[in-house]
């Protein structure tokens, strides 16, 4: 389970940027949009890269 | 008695030795007041500083960490101009970013693509129509994110000679006070006729986007207009510039990406880490007392991340002194890290990505016309890189 929570999110993009397949941006804010909270075994590694480059903290795996 | 900040440099590439990361990353350095700062030179405790919500980057309690003209007040230690959100911290600093996170998203940037393509290929071909030889620095590398920049924001490329001039006083070490304010105050003059003028006529751009959405006053859209223009050209134009300069001197590593034979948007991000740019950055100061690498961290003490030393911590990469452009450069911090994380790094690596492989492949005899040694580094600019950059084909 991917968590965002968007209240923390600064729009860097580094999520998009890193895995578009899973993370988009907002057209209004550019904070996080979760494409699926549920990633499948493929994307897990491109995933946790995601979460470790955003740098705001505002993505967790739990 | 603890050294100040060094800034010579012995190559065009290499940060100052004094700045190499050691066990500890953290030491004592003097600040140009005669006060101590603290220099952090380890990229995990840089991060997890940048990270922390209890280090301010707060104008106010910010000192200078190298001598530079002082622009804010006096009394009550405030920037000359409202809405410059760099120097903020939450909540204030969010109410700025998230008006503006939504027009730098990735989607955004990419569909800017083709018109920063089409200016890449314009400036190159008058390059190529008026040499050789070439200075690098005006004919490509400060006109391109000059003129990204104006389309972007709305600002007539027209009147670039004056911001450049100004941004240029504005970031230089050694100027005066007055000097340094006349430049800022100046800019601000122009921006706030701008902004005025689109108030009544508004146009298809950043700026009158931000005007009629009605969050920011007149006054706190010209700090917002300032940073965005300096931040958005200067750093830019000197990744194009060192960046050229570094690919020169690796003629292999050039002639694979040339080539396709490496991804540009891997060398991108290997360049952002070796060649580190924003050399003297960046500060923030503790508001509650801690520790870090084991020293006591008092309240109001200033802490200097040197961005150049955690890019080159060899606990951090396995060879951080050597240009590695087919290698995955992974979290390296030239656009900062946290809640000020580079709002512009999507439009820069666009801008770069273009920039080098048009470059690369307009021009497939480029190289130096002076010797190496012969071209001025701007040692005495806050964004470091090269004054110029003749060159030949
Ligand atoms: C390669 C080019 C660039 C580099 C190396 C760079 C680097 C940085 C760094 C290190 C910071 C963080 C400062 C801090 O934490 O105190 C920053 C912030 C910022 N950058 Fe960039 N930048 C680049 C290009 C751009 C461009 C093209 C723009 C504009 C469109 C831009 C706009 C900004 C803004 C507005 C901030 C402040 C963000 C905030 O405080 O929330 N930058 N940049
Ligand atoms: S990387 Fe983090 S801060 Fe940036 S858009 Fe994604 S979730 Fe938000």
């Amino acid at each position: 389970m991917i968590k965002a929570d968007t209240n923390v999110c600064i729009g860097a993009g580094m999520c998009a940027l890193t895995a578009p397949e899973v993370f988009d941006q907002s057209e209004d804010d550019g904070t996080v949009i979760l494409l699926t909270d549920s990633p499948t075994a493929e994307q897990l590694a491109i995933v946790e890269e995601a979460v470790n480059l955003c740098p705001s903290g505002a993505l967790s795996l739990g | 008695m603890a050294a100040p900040l060094p800034t010579a440099r012995t190559n065009p590439f290499d940060p100052p030795e004094e700045l190499r990361a050691d066990d500890r990353g953290i030491r004592r350095f003097t600040l140009p007041d005669g006060s101590l700062g603290w220099l952090i030179t380890s990229h995990p405790l840089a991060k997890s500083v940048l990270a922390d919500s209890g280090f301010s980057s707060k104008m106010e309690l910010r000192k200078q960490v190298v001598a530079r003209g002082e622009t804010r007040d006096k009394e009550t230690g405030k920037p000359p101009v409202d809405g410059m959100f760099i120097a903020m911290d939450p909540p204030e600093h969010t109410r700025f970013r998230r008006q503006l996170t939504g027009q730098f998203t990735v989607r955004r940037m990419n569909q800017l693509q083709p018109r920063i393509q089409q200016i890449v290929d314009e400036h190159l071909e008058a390059m190529a129509a008026s040499g050789p030889p070439a200075d690098l620095v005006a004919a490509f590398a400060l006109p391109v994110p000059s003129l990204v920049i104006c389309e972007l924001l709305g600002v007539p490329y027209a009147d670039r000679a004056d911001f450049q001039r100004n941004s240029a006083t504005a970031l230089r070490l050694g100027v005066s006070d007055e000097e340094a304010l006349a430049a800022v105050q100046s800019l601000a003059g122009f921006l706030a006729g701008l902004i005025e003028r689109k108030r009544r006529e508004p146009t298809d751009d950043l700026l009158s986007g931000l005007i009629e959405n009605g969050e920011l006053t007149d006054r706190e859209l010209i700090g917002v207009s300032m940073v965005l223009l300096v931040a958005g050209h200067e750093t830019t134009a000197n990744m194009l510039s060192l960046g050229t300069l570094a690919l020169l001197r690796h003629p292999e590593q050039a002639d694979a990406l040339r080539a396709s034979e490496t991804s540009v948007d891997v060398a991108v991000e290997e360049l952002l880490r070796y060649l580190s740019v924003i050399q003297f950055g960046t500060t923030r100061v503790a508001t509650y007392e801690t520790e870090l690498g084991g020293e006591g961290i008092a309240v109001g003490d200033q802490v200097l991340l040197s961005i150049p030393a955690a890019n080159r911590d060899s606990g951090q990469f396995a060879e951080p002194d050597q240009l590695n452009l087919a290698g995955q450069t992974q979290g390296h911090l030239a656009f900062g890290h946290g809640v000020h994380q580079c709002l512009g790094q999507q439009l820069a690596r666009i801008e770069m990505r273009i920039g080098y492989t048009t470059l690369l492949r307009r021009f497939p005899t480029l190289r130096l016309a002076v010797p190496v040694a012969d071209i001025p580094l701007r040692t005495d600019m806050t964004i470091y890189g090269v004054h110029e950059l003749p060159v030949s084909w």
